[in-house]
């Protein structure tokens, strides 16, 4: 058979999607193993032991200076900043971006200024969102805002512009007003699409989260990972990235199953990653 | 019945980027026809359809209902039913059924809450009976079959109770048995509620058996020059006495049409 239209059994898919990561630990391990092997008090590569215990550390004891259990902290103020961010995103993706793909009016007036606006590589409005907005919270979830905004705003406004035509003039023909085909008929079409939209958003929103975060502040991961940086310490730093990415995978899934549930029209007509 | 046509289209054209596609359409139609229309593909049959709409707006002429031009958009004296994407995919049967109602009613909502929603729940269900969907009244779209989307889309269109009815090519990917009860349905349906009925149709078989009137569209002047000079128009405008008429009257007609729909004869 050709390779095209050979599939995997759901075991075979499994061992096949978990292969790529035990092969990497192992390496890792190996890797570790040996560099102790010259140097035992070696900072680079932590054995998976170590990594564990400073993670536990983190996780379970309180910091000595301020009682805080670190590990939670950063983590709850981070999603809290995400969260934050990703909400006005979502709240500006939703509004301007049913307006620009549904009034044609709105589409002239705001679409240009949205797409050049977009092309502004968020980084570099750090500084003065640093200084209009101090150092505080605020320009942190700025930067969140400013870096997925108007992404999400094309994308929604991109999934308005491809609902099938004859479904709006069925509605006007119905007799909905310009509000009403908003509510009833745009809206619910592109909710599962601006779900998308916002898992797609999350991978920026992350970045410029950490980078806040790094550059300006006094919790979070960003701030953690950047913090012990100083003292080479590869056993926390590892265990945070994987803690994030992992933060971020359930998030992701969580959006996913959050979607087939709420639409499960919209997962009828089709699979989706 | 006035002496009034109910729909007057005077000397339409359409021209798209400078091709002509239909052109020199002028008819009358009274209150109560039931008007198939039949044609080669692309000719463009959906795109007079989309005109008396309201979507489409005609290069040349007009087009009057009751005497009066056609407003500038579509609104729910014409319903429409197209051949794809007629029924919301987002709500199920009897929520589709329920919509117009609820945008009567809750003019900043669009939706019904409560006691006021269970009574819009009831009074679909006679409607959700008449089109044989009651069993399927919680069901998306998708989960249902060709002809149950396309009876809920007819049904879904007759809720405002529009004066006219286009319908395009609404029994296109039926099988033959059930598009007969489809039709059935539609008759019944247009005696009924006594509306104008436009309806684009492949099959000539149909078209004689469900009109009172069956106009066919075709190019009659070619230049090889210039494909895009000259535009599609009505060729025949066949007035038949009566609806139900099972079979082609006569085989000069049918050789006609045959030739005029080129390449869409009916397998039928
Ligand atoms: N919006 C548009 N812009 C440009 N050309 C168009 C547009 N809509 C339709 N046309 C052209 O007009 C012609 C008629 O199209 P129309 O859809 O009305 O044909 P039709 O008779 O309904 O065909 P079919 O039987 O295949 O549905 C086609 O050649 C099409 O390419
Ligand atoms: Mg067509």
């Amino acid at each position: 058979m050709r390779l095209i239209n050979r599939k995997p059994s759901r075991a075979t898919a499994f061992f096949l999607g978990m292969a790529p990561f035990v092969a990497a630990i192992v390496a890792y391990a190996v890797a570790s193993h040996y560099r102790r092997l010259d140097n035992p008090a070696d900072k680079l590569l932590p054995s998976l032991p170590d990594m564990a215990a400073a993670f536990s550390r983190m996780a379970f004891t309180p910091d000595r200076r301020s009682g805080d259990l670190l590990l939670w902290m950063d983590t709850f103020d981070s999603l809290e900043r995400l969260a934050a961010g990703m909400g006005v995103a979502v709240v500006l993706a939703l509004s301007l971006g049913i307006l620009i793909g549904f009034i044609p009016n709105a589409r002239s007036s705001l679409a240009p200024f949205i797409a050049t606006f977009s092309l502004i590589p968020p980084i570099t409005i750090l500084p003065i969102l640093f200084i209009i907005f101090g150092l505080g919270e605020l320009s942190k979830i700025m930067l969140i805002v400013v870096g997925t905004a108007p992404v999400m705003i094309r994308s929604v406004a991109q999934s308005v512009m491809e609902i099938p035509r004859e479904l709006i003039i069925k509605a006007e023909t119905l007799g909905a007003s310009v509000w009403q085909m908003m509510v009833r008929v745009v809206l619910p079409q592109i909710l599962p699409k601006l779900i998308t939209a916002i898992r797609l958003g999350l991978v920026p929103a992350w970045i410029f989260l950490i980078s806040a975060e790094a550059i300006a502040s006094t919790s979070g991961l960003g701030y953690r990972i950047f913090l012990v940086r100083r003292y080479l310490a590869m056993d926390v730093i590892l265990p945070y990235v994987v803690w994030i990415t992992l933060l971020a995978f359930i998030l992701d899934r969580l959006l996913l199953m959050a979607s087939r549930r709420a639409f499960p029209w919209h997962h009828l007509q089709g699979e989706s990653l | 019945m006035s002496t009034q046509p109910k729909v007057s289209v005077r000397n339409v054209a359409k021209i798209y980027d400078g091709t002509v596609v239909l052109e020199r359409l002028d008819l009358d139609i009274a209150a109560g026809a039931l008007c198939t229309i039949v044609g080669a593909s692309s000719c463009g049959k959906s795109t007079f359809l989309r005109m008396l709409l309201s979507q489409e707006v005609p290069s040349r002429g007009e087009i009057l209902i009751d005497g009066e031009k056609l407003p500038p958009e579509p609104t729910p004296d014409r319903g429409i039913v197209f051949q794809r994407y007629s029924v919301f995919p987002h709500l199920t049967v009897e929520e589709n059924l329920m919509l117009s109602a609820e945008f009567d009613a809750a003019p900043l909502t669009g939706r019904l809450f409560g006691s006021k929603r269970a009574a819009a729940r009831d009074a679909v269900t006679e409607t959700l009976e008449r089109i044989g969907l009651a069993q399927a009244r919680k069901r998306y779209p998708t989960q249902l079959s060709g002809g149950m989307q396309q009876r809920l889309a007819i049904a879904q269109a007759l809720l405002k109770k529009p004066k006219i009815l286009l319908l395009d090519e609404p029994f296109g990917a039926l099988d033959p048995g059930i598009r007969a009860d489809m039709q059935e349905l539609l008759i019944e349906l247009w005696k009924e509620l006594s509306m104008t009925i436009f309806m684009v149709t492949h099959d000539i078989h149909e078209a004689f058996k469900l009109g009172t009137r069956v106009l066919v569209f075709d190019k009659i002047r070619h230049d090889p020059d210039a494909p895009d000079r000259w535009g599609a128009t009505i060729t025949y405008d066949l007035p038949l006495d009566r609806a139900g008429v099972q079979t082609i009257p006569d085989a000069g007609a049918l050789f006609a049409l045959k030739n005029t729909t080129r390449g869409d004869v009916p397998h039928a």
